[in-house]
């Protein structure tokens, strides 16, 4: 299983005169789950639509399950399950026909196809809402649905684009957990999210995507030591004191690279913190200072932070 | 990797790597997709049912009273159930185009091209729903004919023919209406095809004779290709001569076919990669 179940080197395309892909490199190994992590026109869905068939590239190579997805698509699309980013199940259909239908276009026979269907429904909590119209679905049950009509064939890799996006918190958790018991039951997973969240909680890695190109591929934690767990933001009473406080606390953010970020219009200052120490360190400097904060607010780092840290020190 | 990796080529296949048995297959379950969709739509249940049989009775009691039949000396119900017949089916194959545009303008289509099917086959099935469903409209058209009195005078030779006739427009049609789907970009104006399809046998011979209308339109009714498809039902079902109206009306559905499918598939092609 050392063989990747997922490759992409150099790909590229364009729509016109729109580069999306600027060369995207991506390797999954087998068994693991990758997130592509990246803002609204990143290039995400086209990196997923690459790799699943779906659009052919313009340059660079791609494999899937061992298989060149230009030249071999057939045989990459038997490997391969797709949870698109739109709801990509019939509306007028019920569920149990979404996925009979789905089973035999994998050309599994008909029992043993109507016997996956049933087994899906039921483990997707969706048993009760089988003969029912996919139309009078919930949100939650749609995505469900739509999960399970990419595991018909129980392919050994899946994609899933932004598999939680317009979830309400209950049924993102729920969908959550079933993605880790696929992940425990050996699928190679490629999901794509604009949440740090979503990524951090579910990847073995995190590969950043930002104008159409990977701008980092790491761990959950390394990521995440070289961004910050938290951000600090701080107000101070006088803004004029800004030009005093930031060299101040720029030595201790020193060792990550970028210093904090000021606004002089509001006094306001943005720092990553990587250990509760450093919440304090940064107080304890500016009181002895005496520079007054009027404000103190400790929150997550957002994706914006994530890509402000990354192409800073990319460029 | 745990998966057998069954390389493409291995077996006769096509394009897709898919064997014909297995896509003659995929073709089925996809039309019988497509013919749940349209018995679930109020708007399809419609057109297909209501549709043929309201026209008919319009056509026989409404207008009847009032249209003469000119040099044909028919009787008017005789005169105009072939139009009506094509004219109720013709309508229903114009929907494909909105069965299409919703297809590929939705989330369906990610789907359907993820999953190991030859991609034609999808269009390709809209089609033979198409002609399913409307073939079964035609025959209601009729059998409301019949009940207003229709008596039509054919060997079963004859009506092997209008069935073979009346399928092969709804084919013609359908084949035209996947094509004007992918052409355009949106589901609402995809419908518009319904439009020129609803009236166009209305310029032509099928519901007033063709020589009572002003001389441009005239020369339209008698060129047009539901002219000698209505002439040539008509002397099937009524066990007139045909004249040259059959080969006319097949030349004219091979044309639209042949044309339209290749079309279709370049389309197809281009709108879904």
């Amino acid at each position: 299983m050392d063989e990747a179940a997922i490759q992409a080197q150099g790909v590229t395309k364009s729509f016109g005169p729109t580069r999306v892909l600027t060369g995207v490199d991506l390797t999954v190994p087998a068994g693991t789950l990758v997130a592509l992590l990246g803002p609204n026109g990143s290039g995400k869905t086209t990196t997923v639509r690459i790799l699943t068939t779906l659009l052919a590239p313009d340059g660079g190579s791609a494999t899937v399950a061992g298989h060149d997805v230009r030249r071999e698509g057939a045989a990459v699309r038997r490997s391969i399950g797709l949870t698109a980013q739109h709801n990509s199940v019939d509306d007028l259909l019920t569920g149990r026909e979404n996925l009979e239908l789905f089973a035999g276009l994998h050309h599994l026979s008909g029992p043993k196809g109507r016997r996956r269907a049933a087994e899906l429904l039921e483990r997707f909590d969706l048993a009760a809402a089988a003969n029912r119209r996919v139309g009078t679905y919930s949100g939650g049950m749609r995505r469900r649905l739509d999960l399970a009509a990419s595991l018909v064939a129980a392919p050994p890799i899946l994609f899933l684009d932004e598999p939680t996006t317009g979830l309400d918190p209950r049924s993102r958790v729920e969908l959550w957990s079933v993605i880790r018991e696929l992940l425990a039951a050996g699928t190679t997973i490629m999901l794509t999210t604009q949440y740090l969240e979503e990524a951090d909680r579910l990847a073995d890695r995190i590969a950043v995507i930002n104008n159409g190109r990977i701008v980092a591929d790491d761990t959950p934690d390394a990521l995440k030591h070289q961004v910050g767990t938290e951000r600090l933001l701080l107000v101070l009473a006088r803004p004029q004191d800004l030009h005093r406080a930031a060299p101040l606390l720029a030595t201790q953010a020193d060792r990550a690279g970028p210093g904090p970020q000021l606004d002089a219009d509001t006094g306001e200052l943005m720092m990553a913190i990587r250990h509760p120490d450093e919440l304090r360190q940064a107080l304890v400097r500016l009181h002895q200072a005496g520079i007054g904060v009027a404000q103190v607010e400790l929150r997550a780092p957002t994706l914006d932070d994530v890509f402000f840290e990354l192409t800073k020190v990319a460029a | 990797m745990s998966t057998p990796t069954a390389t493409a080529g291995t077996r006769p296949a096509l394009r897709s790597g898919v064997d014909l048995g297995t896509t003659v297959g995929d073709l089925g379950r996809l039309a019988v997709r497509g013919l749940r969709r349209e018995s679930r739509r109020l708007d399809a249940l419609f057109v297909n049912l209501a549709l043929p049989v309201g026209i008919m009775v319009i056509f026989v009691y409404v207008f009847g009273g009032a249209i003469t039949t000119g040099a044909s000396g028919l009787r008017y119900i005789d005169f105009v159930v072939p139009a009506v017949l094509l004219l109720s089916a013709g309508y229903g194959a114009a929907l494909t185009a909105a069965n299409v545009a919703e297809d590929v303008n939705g989330g369906m289509i990610d789907r359907l091209r993820s999953l190991p099917i030859s991609s034609w086959v999808v269009p390709a099935s809209h089609v033979i729903a198409s002609v399913v469903r409307n073939t079964v409209t035609a025959g209601l058209a009729l059998i409301a004919a019949v009940a207003l009195g229709f008596r039509p005078h054919a060997t079963v030779g004859d009506w092997a023919l209008v069935l073979a006739l009346v399928s092969g427009y709804v084919l013609a049609l359908s084949a035209i209406a996947v094509v004007w789907g992918l052409a355009v970009r949106s589901t609402q104006a995809a419908e518009a095809f319904s439009f020129i399809v609803l009236f166009l046998p209305y310029l032509s011979d099928g519901f007033v004779p063709a020589e009572t209308m002003p001389s441009v339109l005239r020369g339209f009714a008698q060129h047009q290709p539901i002219t000698p498809l209505v002439e040539t039902a008509r002397a099937l079902l009524l066990d007139q001569p045909i004249g040259n109206a059959g080969w006319l009306a097949a030349a004219w559905l091979t044309a639209a076919v042949v044309i339209s499918v290749p079309v279709a598939a370049v389309l197809f092609r281009r709108r879904t990669t």
